[in-house]
């Protein structure tokens, strides 16, 4: 007897999104279940874990083991879960402010950690959930927003895949919500490759950011091919205008994995104690 | 601090009970410190009124500890004369002062040192001996250092030669009881690590924090033997989120932390108690607010533990009453928390999980993680993970198995798991999380309910054990006292209180904070047929048996 397999359809769930008609993360929603099926999964052993966030709803619309969290706490309840349940393809999702304001330094150290887990940032540069403050990734001249000044934060936004590289990312790409079988490819790929992967996904919120509406007539596929050495993708992302998609880092670390062994009785324990 | 530990192994060697519990300063490592030991012949919960010896080294700092180390007219003062003076502030209280020029004896021994000097003249005058000293030494040192064994087995040895003709009158320790089957030597914090693992606690990830780490280091080197995954974490907040995506992944979960850390994890429980996901917290209480008194205990963040989570938000609070008591709680925690699907923090203090006792060895208990496992549902029938049942608890799935996908949500949630705003989803929710907690069993273990009277002594944790000693003198001069200290403090149970105050028409209660926490607590969550008394100071100087059996005293006339 041969494996069911699964379509995309039944990666998704019948709840209906609260998100706005538009909204990028759609495409999201559906790259992750075409991504699952293309990799021959089953919905009952994987498992998509957020924070808060318009994007951090996604898992109740997928029918995985889904667990939306808390505020910027997803990478830590993904690596319990991925350190637990090594048979579990597990996918944390979330949103800019949610990883990387609220969650920045889990995510400094998921990176840094490399447990095998794939984190998808779907990036709108904006708080939708709270109706339109600048986060992390927000342009430092974006003003019209009630919480922004006139002209803009002035805070230099930050640079995710960056910081990723730095951290010690073992799998940087960057997708368009847009090219569902382009994010779908490089969400399967950052799923099969070892260690901890971050693909960060331009998600317009057009609702708040009417002018992200452009970003698809913008985004272009990255000239080069992926690299494994952090200092040429340094130089690449560090001077890449943000539009380029792809897979930028393809490391080779080993992923973090706690063997399981049992090499002890409770009973040998408990001698430990005795006098 | 070595001196210590090896009297405590050497009163354990000869069939002793101990009690050692340290006082430090802020140093990293070095500066003073003061080991605070109790020998006796039976079990020791508590440590005494005031110390018959205090053994100086030296002075450094001394005033910082000195109100830790109450003498009195009986007390002997054996200090070093090359030390300096005696400080004023413990001579004045009468204890009899004896030179010991631990330095010189030292000198005299090739390779002998003082802290040895010191030991042998406690062998001695406790009436110990040198013998289990000697089988100590031997155990730890004979083998890799055989030159530092015979020094120091000599400077033990000329120390109690010189202890016993030193003009120190002192109380010996009674010849041991019979031991039936072994004993043990083990801290809380360790305790409360082996009683984890008994519940069946598999994963821990944690941060580490003083005085809780040394639960977390037994963890870590405990948990792999045994299957277990142990992973350091990068803060608090990580730790309890860890532990509740392990949790959900089907592993029983424990994280430690003492209250900074308890504070920073308030938000995290929130979510194990809407997302109905178990996970232990053991909380080793220390001074407090904020960074407070690290090394030293209190028992202050019950606040915290009981009323700290947003929302409404029942979950389990547990404390343990003695060391070896840490071992049963944590365990109890375990299955608790697991058969309840709930989070549960068990309230430890820095005095019972940094001191380390020789106790008997902790029986088994019938408590372990015993969740209620979802499985396939029939074809045809769809799974809800929060089904509104008669008991509470709905049966959780481990994820992998087919049939059962459901998204666990710190959001409000329909039956089904599903995100849910409406009143009446709310209303049901709220009560089965509350149903759950409330309708369990917990059996006789929720309390120590001990003697008859009229007068109850009310008192929890680290507490109980001058309790108890107290309520017996009290009973020894003709004062029938009942001691209650619940080891369950939330949920509460009214009826069961309610049959332990039945015929107390005084109440006192005995705690370790300075707002008296437990006292509102108790006149909040229970009905006290009258207004208690209270003894309640904060940290860190412990309770003593006395300052209970005084007022006990007062409360008889």
């Amino acid at each position: 007897m041969t494996a069911p397999t699964y379509s995309a359809k039944d990666f998704r769930s019948d709840v209906k999104p609260v998100w706005c008609p538009g909204c990028g993360d759609y495409g999201v929603l559906a790259s992750i279940a075409k991504a699952f099926a293309d990799l021959e999964l089953a919905p009952h052993q994987t498992s998509v874990v957020s924070g808060i966030g318009c994007s951090s709803r996604i898992p109740a619309y997928t029918n995985t083991y889904g667990f939306h969290s808390i505020h910027g706490r997803a990478l830590a309840v993904g690596a319990g879960l991925k350190l637990a349940r090594p048979d579990l393809t597990v996918l944390v999702a979330g949103g800019d402010g949610d990883g990387f304001s609220i969650g920045g330094n889990h995510f400094i150290h998921a990176c840094r950690r490399n447990v095998d887990m794939t984190y998808v940032v779907m990036d709108n540069r904006v708080y939708g959930m709270t109706k339109g403050q600048p986060s992390p990734t927000t342009e430092a001249d974006w003003d019209a927003s009630a919480m922004a000044p006139p002209g803009g934060t002035g805070v230099t936004p930050f640079h995710p895949l960056a910081i990723a590289l730095a951290s010690g990312a073992n799998f940087i790409a960057r997708a368009f919500s847009g090219d569902i079988n382009g994010t779908a490819a490089l969400i399967a790929e950052g799923v099969r490759h070892p260690g901890f992967s971050f693909i960060t996904v331009m998600s317009p919120c057009i609702t708040f950011r009417e002018e992200q509406r452009d970003w698809k007539t913008i985004v272009r596929p990255t000239g080069f091919p992926p690299t494994s050495d952090p200092a040429q993708a340094a130089r690449r992302l560090m001077t890449d205008d943000g539009f380029n998609m792809g897979v930028l880092y393809r490391g080779n670390r080993d992923s973090f994995a706690k063997p399981r062994s049992t090499e002890c009785t409770i009973a040998d324990l408990d001698s430990e104690f005795a006098v | 601090m070595t001196a210590a530990n090896m009297l405590v192994d050497a009163a354990a060697q000869a069939g002793y009970y101990a009690l050692f519990s340290r006082s430090s300063g802020p140093q990293i490592r070095g500066g003073e410190a003061a080991a605070l030991l109790r020998l006796s012949a039976e079990p020791i919960t508590s440590v005494d009124d005031t110390f018959q010896i205090l053994l100086a080294i030296d002075w450094l700092n001394v005033v910082r500890f000195a109100a830790e180390l109450p003498l009195g007219p009986d007390s002997l003062i054996l200090a070093d004369p090359a030390a300096g003076e005696v400080p004023e502030i413990l001579s004045r209280t009468g204890a009899r002062i004896v030179d010991l020029p631990m330095k010189d004896l030292a000198q005299s021994i090739p390779g002998g040192r003082p802290n040895m000097i010191a030991l042998g003249v406690v062998a001695a005058l406790t009436g110990l001996g040198v013998e289990p000293v000697a089988e100590v030494l031997g155990k730890s040192l004979k083998k890799k250092h055989a030159d530092a064994f015979e020094a120091s087995l000599a400077a033990v040895r000329h120390g109690a030669e010189t202890g016993q003709s030193l003009d120190a009158p002192c109380r010996s320790l009674p010849a041991p009881l019979p031991r039936h089957g072994g004993r043990w030597t083990i801290s809380g914090n360790h305790a409360a690590g082996l009683g984890a693992i008994r519940g069946g606690i598999r994963f821990c990830a944690a941060y580490p924090i003083t005085p809780a780490t040394e639960s977390l280091e037994y963890l870590s080197s405990a948990l792999p033997k045994i299957g277990g995954v142990f992973v350091q974490a990068e803060d608090e907040l990580a730790s309890i989120n860890m532990c509740i995506g392990a949790s959900f992944g089907g592993d029983a979960s424990i994280t430690a932390t003492a209250g900074p850390g308890l504070a920073l994890m308030t938000e995290g429980l929130g979510l194990a108690v809407s997302s109905e996901t178990p996970v232990v917290v053991l909380d080793v209480q220390r001074g407090g607010p904020s960074t407070g008194i690290p090394t030293k205990s209190e028992q202050s963040d019950l606040n915290i533990a009981i009323y700290g989570l947003h929302g409404d938000a029942p979950h389990l609070v547990l404390a343990p009453q003695s060391i070896g008591d840490c071992l049963f709680t944590t365990q109890w925690a375990v299955h608790l928390a697991e058969a309840m699907q709930a989070p549960c923090i068990v309230l430890s203090d820095q005095s019972l999980g940094q001191s380390r006792a020789v106790i008997d060895p902790a029986p088994a208990s019938p408590f372990f993680a015993n969740r209620e496992i979802a499985r396939t549902p029939a074809e045809g029938e769809t799974f809800k993970r929060y089904a509104l049942t008669n008991t509470g608890v709905s049966p959780m799935p481990i994820p992998g198995t087919p049939g059962c996908q459901y998204t666990a949500d710190g959001l409000e949630h329909a039956e089904s798991g599903t995100p849910s705003s409406q009143a009446s989803d709310h209303s049901r929710q709220l009560d089965k999380r509350l149903r759950k907690l409330v309708l369990h069993d917990y059996g006789s273990h929720w309390a120590s309910i001990e003697g008859e009277g009229e007068i109850a002594v009310i008192t929890w944790g680290s507490c109980t054990g001058a309790a108890r000693e107290a309520v017996n003198r009290a009973r020894a001069d003709g004062i029938n006292a009942k001691l209650i200290a619940p080891r369950l403090l939330y949920p509460t149970l009214p009826e069961q209180m309610a049959r332990a105050l039945d015929g107390v028409s005084k109440i006192l209660v005995v705690e370790q904070s300075h707002l008296g926490q437990f006292n509102r607590y108790l006149r909040g969550e229970y009905d006290l047929p009258v207004r208690p008394d209270l003894l309640s100071r904060p940290g860190p100087l412990p309770i003593r048996p006395g300052e209970i059996h005084a007022r006990l005293l007062a409360m008889g006339k």
